[in-house]
């Protein structure tokens, strides 16, 4: 398992090789990272090691910036939260937050330096419209959408479309669950709303229990089709584990949570990919008893070639002749899971086909 | 060594190739595009910049402009920017592949560098005080940015104010000056002499084509400058230049709304833009001439200087 000239998750392993790289080097890195959305969090590592003097000074604003754009984001994402904490209560719906946003909410290891796209709440299923309403009376809007992927929300996704504030450009998802309605494993998500645990020092904000967090971002690497960041998903699982890792009986209660969502083989794969960009360290006892859960080893060799590079930076210096057919088969493997094929054929046909003609990228 | 120096031909490879490596004020670029017109309009618009050998390691902008890669390149010619594989804009047309380059530039910029304060403004000097020129678009703020450039103001910038966050000074940035529809005739027929390129027809913003930054412009382009007048032009039709006092209570609101990064940067936006009003006089300006604007544009550096020796 190799992914060719990655320099991002290498400085990650081992800080100290940046005083042997020469600015050739730190090209690619800024550019890898930039790609990956990692460079606040490659900065901040390489601050707790005292190496960021290390950094040339042609290169240093690249790392700034990207850190004090983290540190304001994490300022603005509290003051959203205390009014949609408000708008919620109005409605009496928990209001439960997931990945990025709850990684800020709850400051945990995995919010630092952790640039957040949207907001991601977790409501349930029946109150989804009504969630959706009083987000649209306190101006928060739909992102304009074509009527084929709109009807393919409202049949077939676990979140709703995304929602643009008018003013701020702050985006919210509202999910019911974690994975499609279609998708083949789909952990309840009833029961992830009632061990969601309110953040200490945070009242009326809740997030998911530390096993479901894990497995949830778990599952984000491995079957989620629109999958921007696979690195810093990645990074965000490895922080997860090293903060977890000093709870007590952490391990096995994520080993039997695995096992009751269905989700044992996801838990591997990402535990094999965290050890292998991020050395993330995983108990002898662990690995053991996910071995059961592995699959065969052809099987596990082809994964292995998909997802080393799928989850590389997005950028040619860290591309072979096989990432782009790799991402497509992780693409591809990801639809197959969360789409039975009566669903899958259609989609990819009129994604591949029809989309393309119809939507274009905001002009120049 | 400067990009004048190079040969046509070994621009061309560089350009085809690995890119020519570029510096334009704070930033460092990589620019690659098989695109000969391309590296004709680079030639003569970004002469005096400095370049270096393709095997310069880092660069702070990777970007590209070529034409895509299907089929219906033969048809209906397009091109596409690309920052480091990040497409950002839709394609245009192949004619408007230069125009495009520079806006896409802008665009690396403004998403990037909060390490400044970024205001939609343009800024020249004088004397050694600076002038920040904001206005919406069609007021001839850069209509009014190419006749002063060319009557010996040097050029900061003609869209991208880059104010430095400790210093509240402003950090040049040449670049070309982007002009539009009616003022390129206007400043062929003033300068006849200045080099403008070919004009791009029928882009967003109508006929566009870029004057070249006057040489003392580029060769001072590290050298930042301190703020003097904010001011806020507006063409008219008829009438004589008018340099009215302005609120800086109004200017402020103005400047915080053409700043990029405002909200981005918070609380010390607001820090260096209170700054920024406190230190600079504020003025509304209303021409209909360019030399007669020229004229009154020299008479505020020349009070400026009077009055700095009187004190």
């Amino acid at each position: 398992m190799r992914a060719p000239a990655e320099l991002v998750s290498l400085v990650f392993r081992n800080p100290g090789a940046i005083q042997r790289f020469s600015l050739g080097d730190w090209d690619r890195l800024v550019r890898q990272a930039r790609q990956a959305d990692l460079l606040a969090r490659l900065y901040g590592r390489l601050q707790q090691d005292g190496l960021n003097a290390t950094i040339p000074a042609v290169a240093r604003w690249h790392f700034e910036v990207a850190t004090a754009l983290a540190e304001s984001q994490k300022v603005e994402i509290r003051r959203e939260l205390k009014q949609l904490r408000e708008l919620l209560k109005g409605i009496d719906v928990p209001l439960v937050v997931l990945t990025g946003t709850a990684y800020v909410a709850a400051d945990l290891l995995a919010a630092s330096g952790r640039l957040i796209d949207d907001i991601d709440l977790l409501v349930p299923q029946e109150r989804i419209d009504e969630v959706g309403s009083a987000l649209e009376l306190a101006d928060w809007h739909a992102v304009d959408l074509p009527e084929y992927d709109q009807r393919y929300y409202r049949r077939w996704r676990h979140d709703a479309p995304s929602l643009q504030h008018l003013r701020r450009a702050t985006v919210i998802n509202v999910h019911h669950a974690i994975l499609p309605d279609t998708a083949r494993f789909r952990p309840d998500a009833a029961w992830l709303r009632s061990r969601a645990t309110e953040v200490p020092g945070f009242p009326g904000v809740a997030v998911l229990s530390t096993e479901d967090r894990i497995l949830h971002v778990a599952t984000l690497l491995l079957h989620d089709d629109g999958l921007l960041h696979g690195l810093r998903t990645l990074s965000d699982l490895d922080l997860l584990l090293r903060q977890a890792a000093t709870e007590s009986d952490f391990w096995s209660q994520l080993l039997a949570r695995a096992e009751k969502m269905d989700l044992s083989r996801t838990l591997f794969y990402a535990l094999r990919y965290a050890l292998h960009f991020f050395g993330t360290p995983v108990p002898d006892e662990v690995r053991d008893h996910l071995a059961s859960a592995a699959p065969s080893m052809a099987t596990l060799k082809l994964m292995d070639g998909i997802y080393t590079r799928m989850l590389a930076p997005n950028h040619h210096s860290c591309m072979d002749a096989l990432t782009p057919l790799a991402r497509h088969a992780a693409y591809v493997r990801t639809h197959w899971l969360r789409r039975p094929p009566r669903l899958l054929i259609p989609h990819l046909f009129h994604k591949a086909f029809i989309s393309p003609y119809r939507r274009e990228p905001k002009p120049a | 060594m400067k990009l004048l120096q190079l040969p046509p031909a070994e621009l061309r490879r560089q350009l085809a190739g690995a890119g020519v490596w570029l510096r334009t004020g704070p930033f460092s670029l990589k620019v690659q595009s098989r695109i000969p017109s391309v590296a004709e309009d680079l030639a003569k618009l970004y002469g005096q910049f400095e370049v270096r050998s393709v095997h310069e390691a880092f660069a702070d902008f990777h970007v590209s402009i070529n034409p895509p890669a299907n089929l219906r390149r033969w048809l209906w010619p397009r091109v596409n920017f690309s920052f480091d594989g990040l497409k950002p804009f839709k394609p245009l047309p192949l004619e408007q592949a230069y125009t495009m380059l520079e806006q896409g530039l802008s665009w690396c910029v403004s998403a990037h560098a909060h390490q400044y304060l970024m205001v939609h403004a343009a800024g020249v000097e004088k004397n050694g005080r600076a002038a920040i020129l904001v206005a919406p678009p069609g007021c001839g703020k850069s209509t009014l940015v190419a006749g002063l450039v060319l009557s010996g103001w040097r050029l900061l910038s003609d869209e991208l104010s880059l104010i430095d966050r400790k210093t509240g000074w402003i950090h040049p940035l040449p670049r070309p000056v982007c002009l539009k529809n009616e003022s390129i005739a206007l400043i062929r027929a003033v300068s006849p002499d200045a080099f403008l390129n070919r004009t791009s027809r029928d882009t967003a913003k109508g006929a566009v084509a870029f004057l070249r930054p006057p040489k003392e412009s580029v060769r001072r382009q590290h050298e930042p400058a301190q703020p003097g007048w904010i001011i806020f032009p507006k063409w008219v039709a008829d009438g004589e230049p008018q340099l009215l006092p302005r609120s800086k209570q109004q200017s402020f609101q103005f400047l915080t709304q053409h700043a990029f990064n405002y909200s981005h940067l918070g609380a010390e936006a607001f820090r260096v833009c209170t700054d920024l009003i406190q230190q600079a006089d504020c003025y509304d300006f209303q021409y209909s001439r360019l030399d007669q604007s020229v004229a009154a544009f020299d008479h505020l550096a020349a009070s400026a200087v009077t009055s700095k020796a009187g004190n």
